[in-house]
């Protein structure tokens, strides 16, 4: 049993917390994941590692309610258990000085963006970041993200806050004026990642996405989350979750998160969740 | 035994242990071979000539005292029979059910050489299923703590195993295991029906309760490396990781929804109980027409379980003749038995989807049988021209596993052969790093249970005299 130390609501349907996992906050590294399972009948579920406590033995994640089980998780807090825990998945950022990096987040890819510009940010490069959401009220870690970057570029879809469009707009002013990119890391929705890496190919600017496929085991067994790589079958649990942006073929991994589309609305169907008393029951 | 007595054992036919009727079974996933009753136990058990010299014990690959065991059963001293058995092997329950005893025990009885081998695998399922149904499962003496730790990686057959015989001899032993619960294959591998998880769940209970610590979601290679484990006060280590990422065969088509791995399909379906979704939230898709390519136990596994989801038909796609299937047969009947189809010396060329990337059809090819391979196998050769496309919207990918990268990726001097499987001295487990002993899939690549307690039972051994005299 691992238990929350630490809950904060960071929107709506986006909450930020703080678990209770003194190994794998001292040996995690920026890019790394775990996988979680809520309890006896839960399904495990990747989340990026967004920071840690080693004094306090906690580890960070962010997770927005999309289906059952992160509704079930947005449902805990301070005090109550996850079943398992386990971690640190997948293989670390490559960190070295680029020069100046761009640390591009969209919605709740802006939780995986944290941890690599601040260890990018600590290796001394100049990180430039251009975090977007759809809405203002969705934006998250933006004090975060200002702290730990040089620049901070804010868009939001709707113009309720900032520059009044899309992250892939600002990438490409930067790269309209000049400015001399060593490496570009873009997290997100697919499509958004997809967009970021159709700014940068035609400048080759080498750039970074962080993969989000349908994962069982995590540890290589199982091949849930394979997705071809510069032609390449690859495993996002092991070989991933980063890779080059450039040779990821997203539409397949588009599809391929569409998988269970009906067997998630059935999920969220049979499950009422009541307010208060903070459990699921079978209808 | 004077001859007139073995005359008389010899007319005792081979008793039959009663199974669920196919019609029904396939509607459930509850286990299909029922156990012998006391009475049938012990009419088989008499059976059993008592050679002086036992072919059988060499041919188990933990050299279970067979003919003791069988003896207290014809005696009727069931619990003396468990108890004989999980001196030699802790697991005997899972090695009841899933040994391919035909290939070993079974195969060198001296009675089967005239007629039908002693049921040397039912009996030792009725022992350890007597002894656990009846409460009677002690904990043997445990000698004092030597000041020796051992870690063992992974909570399948190979690490139970090690951990079980050392901590028999006073080691203080930890397993750590990835996933959430032990067991390894038991757990998520090898169907329900074929090893209820409750078993499995009682024989880990079993090594726990002699003092064997485990520790899951412990990923080692990531939370550990093998080198903080040696720093971190374990005398030695044994690396039982098992099977690793599966294989698949780089035709196109092969990431369309719907083709899944047999060790995703099988793992959604036994460790995550995607059977019973939504009441458990890991989903799997039934499909309708289902195809499972490969020949071996892991195929018949997954197509079996596909079977008990209602679909229209499962059928089994093998590039060779029935022959070269490595498959038990007792699994392939039982297959039969529950309408499994089989589509021999065929091999799929491509999966083709519809505009959602959702499966459809497969194309395959005919296969002609060759030349003998290295294997010894004759080699399957496709026949130009024979394409033809079946309907299927669920494809399951039964055709091995490639050695798991994590613990190599951090412990470089640990010595693997070109498949990425961990070297080891065979007699001993032993790897080209001192301390550190390896076996089970992670070394064979793919084998058996109790191949891998074999191994575990040997690295045992060789982790006792290490801790002992500290010579590599």
């Amino acid at each position: 049993m691992f238990e929350i130390a630490e809950k904060k609501q960071l929107s709506h349907t986006v909450a930020l917390f703080k678990i209770k996992a003194p190994m794998i906050a001292k040996k995690r590294k920026a890019g790394q994941f775990i996988i979680i399972r809520l309890n006896e009948h839960g399904e495990r579920i990747p989340l990026t590692i967004v920071d840690s406590d080693n004094s306090e033995g906690t580890i960070t994640i962010i997770s927005q309610e999309v289906g059952k089980t992160t509704s079930m998780l947005g449902a805990l807090g301070k005090g109550d258990t996850i079943m398992d825990v386990v971690g640190p998945l997948g293989k670390a950022t490559h960190i070295e000085n680029f020069g100046t990096a761009v640390c591009v987040g969209g919605g709740i890819g802006i939780a995986p963006v944290y941890p690599i510009a601040k260890a990018l940010k600590a290796a001394g490069n100049k990180v430039i970041s251009i975090i977007g959401a759809r809405t203002k009220e969705l934006l998250i870690l933006e004090h975060e993200m200002r702290k730990t970057s040089d620049e901070l570029i804010v868009t939001t879809d709707d113009g309720s806050y900032g520059h009044h469009g899309f992250v892939t707009q600002i990438l490409q002013k930067l790269i309209d004026e000049q400015t001399k990119i060593g490496l570009v890391v873009g997290i997100g929705p697919v499509p958004m990642m997809r967009a970021v890496c159709n700014v940068t190919r035609p400048y080759k600017i080498h750039t970074v996405v962080s993969l989000n496929p349908i994962m069982v085991d995590g540890t290589g067994m199982c091949g849930s989350c394979r997705v071809t790589i510069g032609g390449k079958n690859k495993f996002v649990c092991v070989d991933g979750p980063e890779f080059d942006g450039h040779e990821v073929d997203f539409d397949e991994l588009i599809r391929r998160n569409r998988s269970y589309l009906k067997e998630e609305k059935i999920a969220m169907e049979e499950a009422t969740y009541h307010e208060g008393t903070r459990c699921y029951e079978r209808r | 035994m004077d001859p007139k007595e073995i005359k008389e054992r010899m007319k005792i036919p081979r008793q039959a242990m009663s199974e669920q009727d196919p019609k029904e079974r396939v509607k459930n996933f509850y286990e299909v071979p029922q156990g012998y009753t006391p009475e049938l136990a012990m009419q088989e058990a008499k059976r059993c000539i008592q050679c002086k010299n036992p072919l059988c014990v060499g041919g188990c690959p933990v050299n279970i005292d067979i003919p003791w065991f069988v003896r207290l059963i014809a005696e009727g001293k069931f619990v003396d029979a468990a108890k004989k058995l999980k001196e030699t092997n802790a697991l005997p329950a899972v090695c009841g059910r899933v040994c391919p005893q035909e290939d070993q025990c079974e195969k060198v009885c001296l009675v089967g050489k005239k007629g039908q081998p002693v049921s040397i695998g039912r009996l030792e399922r009725f022992a350890a299923d007597y002894e656990r149904e009846h409460a009677e499962v002690t904990i043997p003496n445990i000698p004092k703590w030597t000041g020796k730790k051992v870690a063992v990686v992974g909570a399948g057959p190979a690490g139970l195993t090690v951990a079980g015989d050392l901590v028999k001899r006073g080691h203080k032993v930890t397993i750590f295991e990835a996933l959430h619960v032990a067991g390894g294959v038991l757990m998520y591998g090898i169907p329900e029906f074929r090893l209820p998880k409750k078993i499995v769940e009682s024989e880990v209970e079993y090594v726990k309760k002699m003092g064997v610590e485990i520790v899951c979601n412990a990923v080692i290679g990531k939370l550990e490396t093998i080198d903080e484990l040696l720093l971190n006060g374990y005398n030695a280590v044994f690396i039982g990781t098992g099977a690793g990422l599966p294989v698949f065969m780089n035709i196109p088509g092969e990431n369309l929804i719907g083709v899944y791995s047999a060790n995703e399909y099988l793992t959604r379906l036994n460790l995550m109980r995607a059977y019973q979704f939504p009441e458990y939230d890991t989903p799997v898709l039934r499909g309708k027409k289902v195809a499972v390519v490969g020949g071996g136990n892991t195929a018949m596994d997954a197509a079996r379980t596909a079977l008990r989801l209602c679909p229209e038909e499962v059928t089994i796609i093998y590039r060779r003749s029935r022959e070269e299937m490595p498959a038990r047969i007792e699994e392939v009947h039982h297959g039969e038995e529950e309408g499994l189809k089989f589509m021999l010396l065929t091999n799929p060329t491509r999966f083709i989807g519809d505009d959602e990337a959702r499966l459809k059809k497969v194309e395959c090819i005919k296969m002609e049988l060759g030349e003998p391979d290295e294997s010894g196998r004759r080699r399957p050769v496709p026949v130009k021209g024979s394409e033809f496309q079946i309907d299927v919207d669920v494809a399951i990918v039964a055709i091995g596993n490639g050695a798991n990268p994590l613990i190599p990726q951090t412990s470089p001097d640990i010595k693997v052969n070109k498949w990425g499987n961990i070297t080891v001295n065979q007699d001993t487990g032993r790897t080209s790093k001192k301390g550190v002993f390896s076996g089970g899939d992670i070394v064979r690549g793919g084998a058996t249970v109790i191949l891998a307690m074999g191994d575990g039972r040997k690295a045992a051994d060789s982790i006792h005299e290490y801790l002992a005299t500290g010579v590599w």
